[in-house]
């Protein structure tokens, strides 16, 4: 059996991510400043994209999670899947925040404006960790894929309430918001683009970070398969020795 | 072949622990078996695979008809498991522990005469459990196991906790029971009671069936 | 299921009638919290008054913590779940009658706050008819919710803690939704968002939480 997690797909992925990256990154940076904003308007280039790729993560984990729950489609490799795709959320939501925190802190003077969107991430955010620590609790692998599956359809199930809830609060309150800081389509047609590119880019990072992750899980597992027969001839050998 | 329970190399993995690793057994409607062996065998795993509470990961396990690998929740009304945990809300009377369990159940058996047949004295009826001796538990759980009406006992060392007299109330209750067709199955280290009560005995060691060369006679 | 529902509540609330955890414990403690929250925040009549809401329901969600812990923990004695999976109990009337039995406790639980938060902080109650909607709505939801999360952590070691990590950003939404709608009922002025809607969004987590607890409750009991 294989010991790395490396392959074509991976490293296909792992350029193709690469080089877009770099290229969001050089388009981003070569933006015009805007009046209003000064150089930070460059941050649409990456954290849209950071805010989807987590949108992503989080759909993968959900879907993952309901396949596993389908009995028809049930297979370790969903289970192993989610956990995964949520560990990368962890990461992609907590730069969203980070993102857009920096980005509104040059217009507005405070690092966060309770937008309803950054909330809603900060909400997810705790979601994923709550899932994150009860995957860690030990137990047999179908049990712990059980209670991970079902608390994950739960937290999903709980975002679109999230975002009703969020979303009217802050209508409440007129004002700071980081749509705001998204250019209309009749500015200058290379932030779109920079966004766009950046969509790609952190969507590519997502899979070939994912990929990587869910490998690392199947070994763990199988190394878990190998115990087993080791165990079974422990135990048969104790029932010899009585 | 219309055993009671029917187990054919059944493997049980308690996390990543083999409890059991190779289980065959065969008990006959009625049959009163004992399962002999040290402590760590897998005597109380294989009881609660018996009950359905616990899956095996391989091998074939039917028990009163019901396929255990397909569907273990059928099989869980129809037997009654006294283990070595009370299985009782501590903050609730006898009384009341037992009414509710009949009424899960949806057994038609009366609660006061369970707990007459388990040695309850009227006088404790009413109090919590958590205020009652080991013993009055034991007996306790006793009446809340015989209350479920069911046609396969599962007792694992039964008669721990109990004093003398009520080790020959809970004999004669196995005994009363196996007459009417109940199957039992007994895992005990009293094993002069237990060598009495049982047809045969299957000795349980690294949690596999050994063969054994006899059965016992009942006396 | 209904059958079973009702006994499982029954069990639940003659138990809590016997232990008085809810009365002795969990009710002293949320008014303790809306003590707490004045001496923070300096009981100068305008901030008390205006936060009243939210403080409210700030309470009732920690003190459900405790309510479902102590729900979740009932279960957990002494072979008592093995018990019930034994017992033939429907896991979908499990589910309804402990949610309920929560329910029925926190309602309580509700009008003592209720009271201590007209008679520490001074407020002046209108729009009675949508503050009980509120309620109503908004409890069912948290008892769900909470007894669904109860079991998912129960016989877990570390369920004390993991329990409100894995409950509070789940029951984000019905805090917002009951502060707002109970502001609008008690300042009697127009809101931009009608209290209606708060109100059909506490009826939609109420209605998804409910649902998926009956679905789920079963398959979670069975931990090997």
């Amino acid at each position: 059996m294989k010991r790395g997690t490396s392959s074509a797909l991976t490293m296909t992925l792992g350029i193709a991510a690469f080089l877009s990256l770099t290229a969001t990154v050089v388009v981003g940076l070569t933006l015009p400043k805007t009046i209003e904003q000064g150089d930070y308007s460059k941050l649409i280039a990456i954290h849209p994209g950071i805010a989807w790729a987590s949108y992503v993560a989080l759909g993968v984990t959900a879907l993952a999670s309901a396949l596993w729950l389908w009995p028809r489609t049930r297979s370790i490799t969903y289970d192993l899947l989610a956990g995964a795709s949520a560990e990368v959320a962890v990461v992609f939501t907590s730069l969203t925040l980070i993102t857009g925190s920096i980005w509104g802190r040059p217009t507005w003077g405070v690092w966060w404006v309770w937008d309803a969107r950054l909330t809603l991430s900060a909400l997810m955010l705790a979601l994923l960790l709550g899932y994150l620590a009860l995957r860690r609790v030990p137990a047999e692998s179908d049990v712990r894929a059980r209670r991970a599956a079902v608390a994950a359809m739960l937290a999903v199930l709980v975002v679109p309430v999230n975002h009703f809830a969020v979303t009217w609060w802050r209508t409440l309150h007129q004002g700071r918001s980081l749509t705001q800081l998204t250019p209309e389509n009749d500015l200058d047609g290379s932030f779109i683009f920079a966004m766009v590119l950046g969509f790609l880019a952190m969507t590519l990072v997502y899979a070939w970070l994912t990929v990587h992750r869910l490998r690392v899980a199947r070994l763990e597992e199988s190394l878990v398969d190998e115990d087993l027969e080791l165990a079974l001839e422990a135990r048969r050998r104790e029932a010899v020795l009585t | 072949m219309d055993h009671a329970v029917h187990l054919r190399a059944a493997v049980c993995l308690l996390g990543r622990f083999p409890a059991l690793a190779g289980i065959d057994l065969d008990v006959e409607r009625g049959e009163v078996v004992l399962l002999q062996g040290p402590n760590g065998a897998g005597k109380t795993t294989l009881m609660r695979v018996t009950a359905g509470l616990v899956p095996i990961t391989r091998g074939e396990a039917v028990v009163l008809g019901h396929d255990l690998r397909r569907n273990r929740r059928a099989v869980r009304p129809h037997v009654a498991l006294l283990g070595h945990a009370a299985g009782l809300y501590e903050d609730l009377t006898i009384e009341e522990n037992i009414r509710f369990w009949a009424r899960a159940a949806k057994s038609s058996l009366d609660p006061a005469t369970a707990q007459d047949r388990a040695g309850i004295a009227p006088r404790l009826r009413a109090l919590p459990v958590a205020r009652l001796s080991a013993g009055q538990r034991r007996r306790a759980s006793l009446a809340a196991f015989l209350v479920r009406d069911a046609q396969l006992w599962l007792l694992d060392e039964p008669h721990a906790g109990l004093d003398a007299e009520s080790r020959d109330v809970l004999d004669h209750l196995v005994r009363e029971a196996a007459d009417s067709g109940v199957t039992v199955l007994l895992a005990s280290h009293e094993l002069d009671r237990a060598k009495l009560l049982a047809d045969r005995q299957v000795v349980i060691a690294g949690g596999r069936t050994e063969p054994t060369p006899e059965a016992l006679d009942v006396a | 299921m209904w059958h079973d529902a009702l006994l499982v509540a029954g069990k639940d609330l003659r138990i809590e009638a016997r232990s008085r955890v809810a009365l002795n414990q969990v009710a002293p403690f949320g008014v303790l919290v809306l003590v707490l929250f004045a001496f923070a925040l300096d009981p100068d009549r305008n901030v008390l008054v205006r936060a009243a809401a939210g403080l409210f329901w700030i309470a009732v969600l920690l003190s459900s913590l405790l309510a479902v812990q102590r729900s979740a923990g009932i279960e957990g004695a002494d072979g008592v779940s093995d018990a019930q999976r034994l017992s033939g109990l429907d896991p979908a009337g499990i589910f309804l009658g402990k949610a309920a039995a929560v329910a029925v406790q926190l309602a309580l639980l509700e009008v003592v706050l209720g009271v201590g938060v007209v008679v520490l902080y001074d407020v002046d109650v209108n729009g009675v008819l949508t503050l009980v909607a509120t309620a109503v709505a908004a409890t069912i939801g948290l008892a769900a919710a909470g007894t669904l999360y109860g079991v998912l952590a129960a016989g877990l070691r570390v369920r004390e803690t993991l329990l409100p990590l894995l409950l509070l950003p789940v029951v984000a939404p019905v805090l917002i939704a009951a502060t707002r709608a109970s502001e609008a009922a008690l300042t009697g002025l127009a809101v931009e968002v009608a209290p209606g809607d708060w109100l059909r969004l506490l009826v939609v987590f109420a209605v998804v939480y409910v649902a998926f607890g009956v679905v789920a409750y079963g398959m979670l009991l069975e931990e090997s």
